[in-house]
């Protein structure tokens, strides 16, 4: 692997792909080296994660060859592929969740017998040793599915380096990981970099590409745009070659005189999903016309303060004073809709939109109850196509037309639409649980803008985020939270955001890197 | 990935694929036909139906021609019996009424994906509920006991479609199975009162109430068995379908049976909707079990129905919830059970129409199942459709069990 005829250990060229009417990659061009990490960057639909399936087999190209370690091969299919020591683990974790992560490994192993207890012990041994090798922890005698995403991920890492993979393909690795989980992540992938692997991953972030990789491709529109170094270039010409344009993220717009307070949350106590309090004693204040951001690592409350607000959950203890008046816990979430509480939930397609109804039945689910829209009862959609069609218009929503089922749109338009009904509504107080998440560059753009749109009219948003960038970016104002609790108020300035990253890291030294 | 290659091997390249020069080393094709199944489609076509009851007469055709019986022979006379004279055609009629009703019903709970399969209990429920009137209030003024008897049988019913709802929105239990065991409740208590108090003392023994009296008899049309029901089906599946699509309540239903989830967040009390959706669901079916007491038996006896409720569902399921599709396949499953008396006379045993009732359903559930499998030429361009239709990640229309 020393010659230089063979420098590349991967590459792809002239690779073209269609599905249906839509060309997915054009002509496009890959090459990664051994001992590398490699992002593979592009918005959503840009063609990163065909070009890898066509790597991993998945797929078969129409034209273009694919050279491993400067020999040409035909990869008919994954098990080709894997034969070749490629490696991919998607995005879409394939486990047998009754299974154990052992039992996952050694499935469909070339000769795979039960051979006992020792057998078993053997392997187990075997495979602790690659986890110690790359710093991959997982209880690896527990089912799968008792095990969290983050250590499902690191299963699924293991079972490729386990087949002997020494091209390892990940999709968007970090769209289900933790800031800390996804700086790991990155530690375990830096080792299988040291060990001389060729580590390839696609994604859209660009933060971690540049504090974690070596070379970047970016491809845009099913083409590859350019490949080059990561100290040779910055976020910002990143993301201009990502979107073919310059990005002007709206925010750090000048803060306007926030008015009055809006919301006033006191020592709010709530049960969680397990029985557990969630919240435990939680303080915040949003003021009209302001952004405040909640940053922290998931499952320390976010999700149970948001339902609090929208009526989904009732609190226990303390005291939420919405507009001046005192809010009982028993209120619905129509009462919250009437009072003016907009939502923007963290799964869209499980809570906001239903996929299977149309877009002006989706458009409709939060007016569809007052007196004008329904007079007596009654319903009668098409009076409201033309309004609806401007709305869809104004956001710049994309879809064949209003009857068009939500599942078939695009995430970035279903998640304008989402925001097209929620600020129809011109909502008084706003919670946006991660509302950029899968999002590509262009939509955050837009998203972005919305939200500030709507704070200098007067509205206070509550911005609820794991990405601390979008929290840092959009708030007046930062609270941490963790463990249920408000452990701090920033503001968005340089300093704090050290204290910040440690903080919702968990506080141990060595992490910042990773936020 | 090829497993699912269908036999049929492609033997011209398409002509479009855009294969040309390209250098060596691209992937040989291997052409041919796949199954896949399409994530974007959720429900069949319309004409489905109308194939699986062909499909379903092709196959009992078969089952006929073992018997040694001429097919068409047998299903000319199972026409003519239902459709081909006014006679037949009027009981084809009386059948479909309840079917209607009880099809209204469970469409309705359906809707919601709330499975209610009590109707036969619910029917029951309101032929027992109206015949109580004419038993323990029997001086009433004629013209109130029409009246009181279909409020008695609509509140009965809807007691005992109520029941699954309760327990299902307060205690979790599966609607599915209380609902069906309720129908075996309901079966039992109507056996109870025809075999014990309610008997008729000079009915020879005959498990039945007395005859109604003239005033408890529901009115007829024109010499015929038909009665009012028709007008209480009628406009009842009249206003199922306006209520549907034109109300507040309907759009909610609409929400909810796509999405539980979604229904919750826009502030849709669940709860309270299924309970009221099986409230109507039930009192659907207590008018169809009224007007059968009150317009065809005129007593309420032992057997009164031949599994009108059971029957229901596959009407419901077969009209796909559509208002218009519950009318006309509440007709065609009503004259499948007068064809199958009417070829009774050849030597078929009359359990003929409940043989084409269940391969109806069998074609049909398969059906909506292969309808959503799409067979793909295996080109350069088909090896996945994952990317041809955004494939919906995460669909919320799961039933909530």
């Amino acid at each position: 692997m020393n010659g230089l005829a063979v420098s590349y250990s991967v590459e792809m060229n002239g690779i073209v792909k269609r599905f249906g009417r839509v060309l997915a990659n054009d002509h496009a061009t890959f090459a990664a080296r051994p001992g590398e990490i490699h992002a593979l960057l592009g918005e959503n639909g840009a063609g990163k994660s065909t070009l890898m399936s066509i790597l991993s087999g998945l797929y078969r190209p129409e034209a273009g060859e694919i050279r491993l370690y400067g020999r040409p091969v035909p990869l008919q299919s994954p098990k080709d592929a894997s034969a070749l020591g490629i490696g991919m683990v998607y995005q879409n974790f394939r486990l047998v969740p009754t299974l154990t992560a052992v039992e996952n490994l050694v499935l469909g192993e070339r000769g795979f017998r039960w051979l006992g207890r020792s057998w078993r012990r053997e392997k187990e041994e075997e495979i602790g040793g690659l986890l110690d090798q790359f710093g991959l922890y997982f209880p690896a005698d527990r089912p799968i599915w008792q095990l969290s995403l983050g250590e499902q991920q690191r299963v699924e890492i293991v079972k490729v380096l386990y087949r002997g993979a020494d091209i390892i393909v990940l999709d968007e690795p970090t769209s289900v990981l933790t800031p800390r989980e996804a700086a790991d992540l990155f530690r375990a992938l830096h080792q299988m970099k040291a060990a001389g692997k060729t580590v390839i991953l696609t994604t859209h972030k660009l933060k971690e590409v540049m504090a974690w990789a070596d070379r970047i491709t970016v491809m845009r529109k099913g083409r590859t745009v350019r490949t080059m170094e990561t100290r040779e270039t910055d976020e910002k010409e990143l993301a201009r070659l990502m979107v073919g344009r310059d990005v002007m993220l709206a925010g750090a717009a000048p803060r306007t005189a926030p008015g009055e307070v809006l919301l006033r949350v006191r020592d709010v106590e709530v049960i969680g999903e397990h029985g557990r309090p969630a919240l435990q004693g939680l303080n915040l204040e949003v003021r009209r016309g302001e952004i405040v951001g909640v940053a922290g690592v998931a499952g320390n409350g976010q999700r149970e303060l948001a339902e609090c607000l929208t009526g989904l959950r009732p609190w226990n203890r303390g005291t939420v004073e919405f507009e001046g008046e005192s809010l009982s816990p028993r209120l619905s979430a129509k009462d919250m809709i009437t009072r003016g509480i907009g939502h923007i939930p963290e799964d869209r397609m499980k809570t906001g939109l239903a996929g299977k109804l149309s877009v002006l039945d989706n458009l409709l689910l939060k007016s569809y109850r007052s007196r004008e829209c329904s007079p007596c009862g009654l319903l009668f959609l098409r009076r409201w196509e033309r309004r609806m069609e401007g709305l869809i218009h104004q956001f710049d929503v994309k879809t064949p037309s209003l009857h068009t089922a939500v599942q078939q749109l695009s995430g970035g338009n279903q998640q304008k639409l989402l925001f097209a009904r929620e600020i129809e509504q011109h909502p008084h107080l706003l919670i946006a649980v991660h509302p950029a998440q899968g999002l590509d560059v262009g939509v955050t753009e837009a998203v972005y803008r919305i939200l500030m749109d709507l704070r200098n009219e007067g509205t206070g948003i509550l911005l609820i985020s794991e990405d601390l960038d979008e929290v840092m970016h959009l708030s007046d104002r930062i609270l941490m939270m963790c463990a249920g609790r408000i452990k701090g108020e920033f503001t968005r300035d340089r300093s704090d955001r050290e204290t910040i990253g440690l903080l919702m890291a968990g506080v141990s030294p060595g992490e910042e890197a990773a936020v | 990935m090829n497993k699912g290659v269908f036999g049929m091997r492609q033997a011209r390249t398409s002509p479009s694929s855009p294969s040309g020069g390209e250098p060596g080393g691209a992937a040989r094709r291997r052409p041919g036909f796949r199954m896949v199944m399409d994530a974007a489609q959720t429900s069949g076509p319309w004409w489905l139906p109308i194939l699986s009851v062909t499909a379903a007469m092709i196959f009992c055709a078969f089952l006929i021609a073992l018997n040694g019986l001429n097919p068409l022979v047998v299903y000319a006379d199972m026409v003519q019996g239902a459709f081909g004279s006014g006679y037949g055609l009027g009981e084809t009629v009386v059948k479909a009424i309840p079917l209607l009703l009880c099809g209204i019903g469970v469409a309705l709970a359906y809707r919601i994906a709330f499975w209610n399969i009590g109707a036969e209990g619910q029917f029951l429920a309101g032929a027992m509920g109206a015949t109580a009137v004419t038993m323990y209030l029997p001086h009433l003024p004629g013209p109130v006991d029409i009246p009181a008897m279909f409020v008695a049988g609509a509140l009965a019913g809807a007691v005992w479609g109520l029941l699954p709802g309760v327990l299902r929105v307060y205690f979790q239990v599966n609607e599915l199975i209380s609902s069906l065991m309720l129908n075996y409740v309901a079966a039992l208590l109507l056996d109870y009162f025809v075999f014990g108090p309610w008997k008729d003392p000079m009915g020879y023994n005959f498990p039945g109430t007395p005859m109604f009296q003239p005033w408890q008899q529901l009115m007829t049309f024109g010499g015929s068995r038909v009665h009012l029901g028709l007008g209480f089906a009628l406009a009842a599946v009249a206003l199922y379908g306006f209520v549907l699509n034109y109300t507040r309540w309907g759009y909610e239903l609409r929400v909810l049976g796509a999405s539980p989830a979604v229904a919750r967040y826009a502030g849709i009390s669940i709860g309270r909707k299924i309970l009221t959706v099986m409230l109507l669901s039930g009192a659907l079916a207590g008018v169809a079990g009224m007007s059968e007491v009150s317009g065809v038996a005129h007593r309420l006896m032992y057997g009164v129905s031949p599994g009108y409720g059971y029957t229901a569902i596959i009407v419901a399921w077969i009209a796909k919830l559509h208002p218009v599709g519950l009318i006309l396949a509440s007709v065609l499953f009503g004259g499948v059970i007068v064809g199958g008396y009417s070829v009774q006379t050849i030597g078929l045993p009359a359990s003929m129409s409940l043989m084409l009732q269940g391969a109806i359903l069998l074609f049909l559930i398969g059906g909506e199942t292969l309808s959503r499998v799409r067979i793909v030429r295996n080109g350069p361009n088909g090896e996945e459709n994952a990317a041809v239709h955004p494939a919906p990640e995460k669909r919320g229309g799961e039933a909530w069990m």
